[in-house]
């Protein structure tokens, strides 16, 4: 018995601490961010084509140029950013406890987390979905033939449940191996401990391309969940909330209105559309609104060019990760679901 | 050890209350901290549908059952992960330390060797190594081993199961009536009857495993559906702590062994005991004697190592509960205190029995 009272010790000294720091996380984000003099970041680990370090440390990926744009939208400079990675099980706590000003790792955006966790979702940087990639030696046109089969997946993440509900509203038996990174349940794949490796199919895209024989293996064409993934800030900051949302509506509105990194400055000077003079701030004052310059959103596109740029510089044929932009990930004005409310 | 005073235990009693009633209110306070910020606390999530499935369970699960069942099937696979590994590894270590005490030079090398292969590399290491070779040396299911009805390949190792029916039943009970004839009232009647005897029981025995029915595996579809089946990810799990704890279990063992007085063995041989006998009755009661309280530290290292299984897809504690089910709910508080909670209490019983166990008369007085 002598070891439990160091141990409850513990126990409460961790509980006093994460209490602590989830109460002295002031409201005024946008003033420590400021103070601090740089934005802390919470991405994910290793996920290229959104969120890599490379050998030399240096991030890149879609959502780290998030990061980056809401860095320009602060302080004119895209790089005053602190990456901090966020594992999938610590990610809400570093949010909530302050440690992070947002995540920008492709988070899902459910009710439960949105309505239940303190959290505030602030759009959609990328739509995916989960779906299967299977050997084409199994003959699999469809994820209905999948009966009997042992699937693979990676702990942490919504794909698990997601798998559950699909196969149990199809009546299929299957036999699910977690492991707890994508590297292993890769690994375990390519050994064929399993028929099927499901996860999101931007992951299945990115991970196809670099196994041993990729042209021995096929996705599926079901498409089993709706994944919308985006930036999430704490709930009970709407300054800093704001924002967030309209740093990534800034991106869409540019790209819809065809204005591009290298073409902002001259189209600020001599755009006579109306709404792009808002949106830049030659007109108006709407950056002032959430106590930013009102070159916030011309300083953005500057940095980090319209969401088209940001999607082929990381996404695109000559990113690191080619996923074709032909789905819900385009413009709404182009079949996609992509929209942004109006400057005005 | 001196039994405690009386003021003594009231002080240590109020020691743990007041340790208590501090870690009662720090969960009070960080739950209204939570609440208040907007954030669900509190245990109620554990009723509620998990959704998800386990691969590996001893009780019935599905993804209909609740989080609250999760964490107990989760609970039952570290328990019997760790089990396992622990008697295994008690069984090799021991091995390992007469082998490294041994006279013969080549015995000694051996078992050295072994301690410091394993005990220099990671346990995570090892288990991926481990993982990945058996997956990589086994064949998919539709080039499976086949055997006698027993299927191998990188699925598991498949074997009949019996499922008892009646007459089986009946055969069974003839059986145990006839172990306990035997012992009570033929067991000094002579060799005819015990050749008798051993002769009825060989043929019951053999009447009840024709008579069950097997359940045989077979390759359908994608997999192979019927038997029983022992899947890499456990087997893996368990050989890899029972391979690296028996190396710092073989160590306690060597210290233990060392620890005995050298008269003690000569004077058993002196006896006319003879070496196995002297080592059995003799030096083993008083090394593992000595060995014991550091032993106990192994074995709740097994239970705490066993939370690696993540990485090789074994549905554990941490796995199950401390990643997909705070991963879920998003209650990291809750699960993570519960899943401390019950690494600590499981460790707690561990270090308990041992000190129960060398308290009684099998562990003897301290020396």
């Amino acid at each position: 018995m002598k070891n439990i009272a160091p141990a409850l010790a513990g126990l409460a000294a961790s509980m006093i601490g994460f209490a602590v720091g989830a109460g002295s996380v002031s409201a005024a984000t946008l003033d420590s961010v400021r103070e601090r003099g740089f934005v802390n970041c919470g991405v994910g680990e290793n996920f290229p084509g959104f969120f890599a370090p490379d050998s030399a440390g240096k991030w890149s990926g879609l959502d780290v140029d998030f990061c980056r744009a809401l860095s320009a939208a602060i302080f004119n400079d895209p790089d005053k950013v602190k990456y901090l990675p966020a594992t999938p099980a610590a990610r809400f706590a570093q949010l909530q406890s302050g440690q992070v000003d947002l995540l920008s790792r492709s988070v899902t955006w459910t009710m439960s987390r949105d309505a239940g966790l303190g959290l505030s979702f602030s759009g959609v940087t990328f739509f995916d979905g989960q779906g299967f990639m299977v050997r084409k030696a199994l003959n699999a046109k469809s994820a209905k033939e999948l009966d009997g089969a042992t699937v693979c997946t990676q702990t942490g993440t919504t794909t698990e449940l997601n798998l559950a509900d699909y196969f149990r509203a199809n009546n299929l038996k299957y036999t699910p191996v977690v492991f707890e990174t994508t590297d292993q349940v890769v690994a375990a794949y390519e050994a064929q401990r399993c028929d099927v490796y499901t996860t999101d199919k931007s992951t299945l895209a990115a991970r196809l391309g670099k196994l041993k024989d990729p042209a021995a293996h096929v996705i599926l064409p079901e498409t089993i969940s709706k994944a919308a993934n985006g930036p999430v800030v704490r709930q009970g900051d709407g300054q800093w909330a704001n924002i967030v949302r309209w740093t990534l509506n800034a991106l869409i509105a540019a790209e819809e209105l065809g204005i591009t990194a290298a073409t902002v400055e001259q189209v600020k000077a001599s755009s006579k559309d109306p709404e792009v003079r808002r949106l830049l701030g030659a007109d108006g004052e709407l950056g002032k609104l959430m106590g930013l310059d009102n070159a916030w959103a011309a300083n953005v596109v500057k940095a980090v060019g319209n969401y088209g740029e940001m999607y082929d510089r990381n996404l695109g044929p000559k990113g690191t990760v080619p996923i074709p932009r032909d789905g819900l990930n385009r413009l709404w004005s182009k079949g996609g679901l992509l929209f942004s409310p109006s400057f005005q | 050890m001196r039994p405690p005073d009386r003021r003594a235990r009231s002080v240590q009693l109020l020691i743990y209350l007041a340790v208590a009633a501090v870690a009662i209110a720090a969960a009070l306070f960080a739950i209204e901290t939570l609440r208040a910020r907007g954030i669900k606390a509190g245990f109620g999530f554990l009723w509620n549908t998990a959704g998800f499935d386990i691969g590996f369970t001893l009780i019935a699960f599905d993804a209909t059952s609740s989080y609250g069942l999760a964490f107990l099937a989760a609970l039952l696979n570290t328990l019997l992960v760790s089990g396992l590994a622990i008697v295994l590894a008690t069984a090799i270590g021991l091995v390992v330390a007469v082998a490294r005490l041994a006279p013969i030079p080549a015995i000694r090398a051996a078992g050295r060797t072994y301690v410091e292969a394993v005990r220099n590399t990671p346990l995570l290491l090892q288990l991926l190594a481990l993982y990945f070779l058996v997956l990589g040396a086994l064949p998919p299911p539709r080039q499976s081993f086949t055997f006698a009805g027993v299927l191998v390949n990188n699925r598991g190792i498949f074997v009949p199961a019996p499922s008892i029916t009646a007459a089986a039943g009946y055969a069974l009970l003839a059986l145990a009536a006839l172990a306990i004839v035997y012992r009570l009232y033929l067991r000094r009647a002579g060799p005819i009857v015990a050749g008798l005897s051993a002769a009825a029981a060989a043929a019951l025995g053999a009447a009840a495993l024709w008579l069950m029915q097997w359940d045989l595996p077979a390759l359908r579809g994608l997999n192979v559906r019927g038997g029983m089946a022992l899947v890499p990810e456990f087997a893996v799990l368990v050989t890899a702590l029972a391979i690296y704890t028996a190396a710092f279990v073989a160590e306690t063992f060597r210290s233990g062994f060392l620890a005995v007085p050298q008269g003690q063995g000569e004077a058993g041989l002196a006896l006319g005991l003879g070496r196995a006998r002297t080592l059995r009755l003799v030096v083993l009661p008083q090394a593992v004697r000595a060995a014991l309280p550091p032993l106990a530290s192994q074995y709740v290292n097994v239970i705490k190592a066993s939370s690696l299984a993540a990485a090789v897809g074994f549905p554990d504690l941490m796995q199950v509960f401390g990643k997909t089910t705070l991963n879920q709910t998003g209650q990291a508080v809750e699960v993570i205190a519960m899943t401390m909670a019950v690494y600590l209490a499981i460790s707690m019983a561990v270090a308990g029995a041992t000190q129960l166990y060398e308290r009684s008369g099998q562990g003897g007085a301290r020396a």
